[in-house]
């Protein structure tokens, strides 16, 4: 699986309303990496996540899987959105199910499918129960095994941890990167958060707001055998400092223009 | 992790039947008061065993379930036929920014027709027969069922319906696995209050022109100044309507569990 995204821009609205959101974005991804996308709000990080999943088109460029040409939204680009996104009415077995029940497998493969991905995401106990009764956390996991079943390519994550506590974040943390390490997966990951893309991706593409824009890339060789101690290593935290930086004047330089209008 | 929740059996449930049952019992025992000490002449209001003689001498003669059930055939029709419309109606106003821009001008004008200013010219229309009534519910219901329903449909999450997609869902597949279970605890609430505008509406028809139901009861009773008839009309349906609200808040905690 190659994922390539050229050139790419995004524009809402038209002649002198328009505003770039997004503007020349170029990055790859192939089967097995882990690349994240790291921005403050406005940096349309959203946006580019969904321009790979097809649900919005890029104004210029083109975003290709192996080739082809995104043209609308499919369930080789699995998502996971940041909350509220299990079908309420549906157990959690059944909303495991719901991709691959969409796509017509054969109920054999649902059922054996299903209970397989429980137990990945830890929650086969938990396959009777409805979203609301279960914790933010073990929903976020029920998503991210609902959209591993529907069998994706690539995995697109918009702040899947965003709206948990930190110490759930945390774990949460752990669990994605232990399921990275054992599944082989390819994941694109968006945050706001720097820790949580240098502790789990080994590529972080940095964007700046208005309009969104790569303007660095790091590559993250950390040794990453435990999560928990790489958090405090100094190599880790300095990196991170830097970076954190880099975020501050880039969100600094994008407000100060419209400061001194106002 | 998962927080249990209390049962709403327990607490939640029974008090308010309990506290209800005590309105009506203190407002049955003033009526009884007011009546059986004679402050008032039993021809403005009756006592409450005098209503329920005039609702046994109805049951007897068979009056009372033929206006009954002449009534809710009505409703019923009626309703079917409005909540039929609606429901793919409001559905694709609420899906299709097009249709809604097309329509809504349209609904809102026509809404704020109260709907017994039509019943004139039903009548020109329609002749005096069962259609103009069943018609008057339609009209009078169909507006607000469509958009109720079409809200619900607009304040379906984007994110159900864009999971849905990313998981290989198509169009039809996201209609229906994903708008119509969302919308269906919306729907059945709207149902449910549309109904008693739909059962005001049949009264009201019946008061004008018909040869049976509840309201054509009441409005006979009114000409030969028989105040328990239309005391017993009144509560009979009260107590149908009463029924039929009930009839959907079970409908409701059936079918939709995880909204309730």
């Amino acid at each position: 699986m190659h994922l390539s995204v050229s050139a790419v821009s995004k524009r809402y609205g038209r002649g002198g309303g328009a505003r770039t959101v997004l503007e020349d974005i170029r990055f790859d991804l192939r089967s097995g990496e882990f690349v994240a996308l790291v921005g403050s709000s406005g940096s349309g990080k959203s946006t580019l996540l969904r321009l790979v999943a097809g649900l919005e088109r890029p104004s210029e460029g083109a975003i290709l899987i192996d080739g082809e040409r995104v043209r609308g939204p499919g369930h080789d680009r699995g998502m996971v959105f940041q909350k509220y996104s299990l079908y309420p009415w549906l157990t959690a077995a059944e909303n495991v199910a719901f991709g691959m029940r969409l796509q017509r497998r054969p109920r054999r493969e649902v059922r054996e499918r299903t209970a397989y991905f429980l137990d990945v995401v830890g929650l086969g106990d938990a396959a009777q129960r409805l979203p609301r009764e279960l914790s933010g956390g073990m929903q976020q996991r029920i998503a991210i095994a609902r959209t591993l079943a529907a069998d994706p390519r690539v995995l697109l994550l918009d702040e899947p941890f965003g709206a948990l506590d930190l110490q759930i974040r945390e774990s949460m943390q752990e669990f994605l990167h232990q399921l990275w390490r054992t599944t082989g997966l390819t994941v694109l990951l968006i945050t706001h958060d720097l820790e949580e893309a240098l502790l789990l991706a080994q590529r972080v593409h940095i964007l700046a707001p208005n309009p969104g824009r790569i303007v660095r890339t790091v590559e993250a060789e950390l040794d990453r055998s435990d999560l928990a101690r790489l958090r405090l290593s100094p190599g880790f935290l300095a990196l991170r400092e830097e970076l954190a930086q880099t975020l501050r004047r880039l969100d600094a330089a994008a407000e100060e223009p419209r400061g001194s209008v106002a | 992790m998962p927080e249990s929740r209390p049962t709403p059996a327990a607490s939640g449930w029974d008090r308010p039947w309990l506290f209800g049952s005590l309105g009506l019992a203190v407002v049955l025992l003033l009526w009884q008061l007011v009546t059986a000490a004679g402050w008032v002449d039993p021809l403005f209001l009756p006592s409450p065993a005098a209503v329920l003689a005039a609702g046994r001498a109805q049951f007897e003669q068979g009056l009372l379930v033929r206006d009954a059930m002449a009534s809710i055939g009505r409703v019923l029709a009626g309703f079917s036929l409005s909540a039929a419309v609606a429901l793919p109606l409001g559905i694709a106003m609420g899906s299709s920014r097009l249709i809604c821009q097309l329509l809504e001008p349209l609904l809102g004008l026509v809404r704020y027709m109260p709907a017994p200013a039509f019943i004139p010219l039903l009548i020109i229309w329609f002749g005096l027969g069962e259609l103009p009534k069943v018609l008057l519910i339609f009209i009078g219901t169909l507006f607000f069922n469509t958009l109720m329903i079409m809200d619900a449909v607009k304040f379906v999450p984007s994110e159900l319906q864009e999971t849905a997609l990313t998981l290989g869902g198509n169009r039809a597949q996201l209609l229906m696995r994903v708008v119509a279970p969302c919308i269906a605890p919306q729907v059945i609430d709207a149902y449910r209050i549309n109904m008693a505008a739909a059962w005001n509406l049949v009264i009201v028809a019946e008061l004008v022109a018909a040869t049976e139901g509840l309201g054509k009861r009441i409005s006979l009773a009114q000409r030969f100044l028989r105040t328990d008839e239309i005391f017993m009309g009144l509560i009979a349906i009260g107590l149908i309507g009463l029924a039929i609200d009930l009839g959907f808040r079970l409908l409701l905690r059936r079918s939709c569990r995880w909204a309730t």
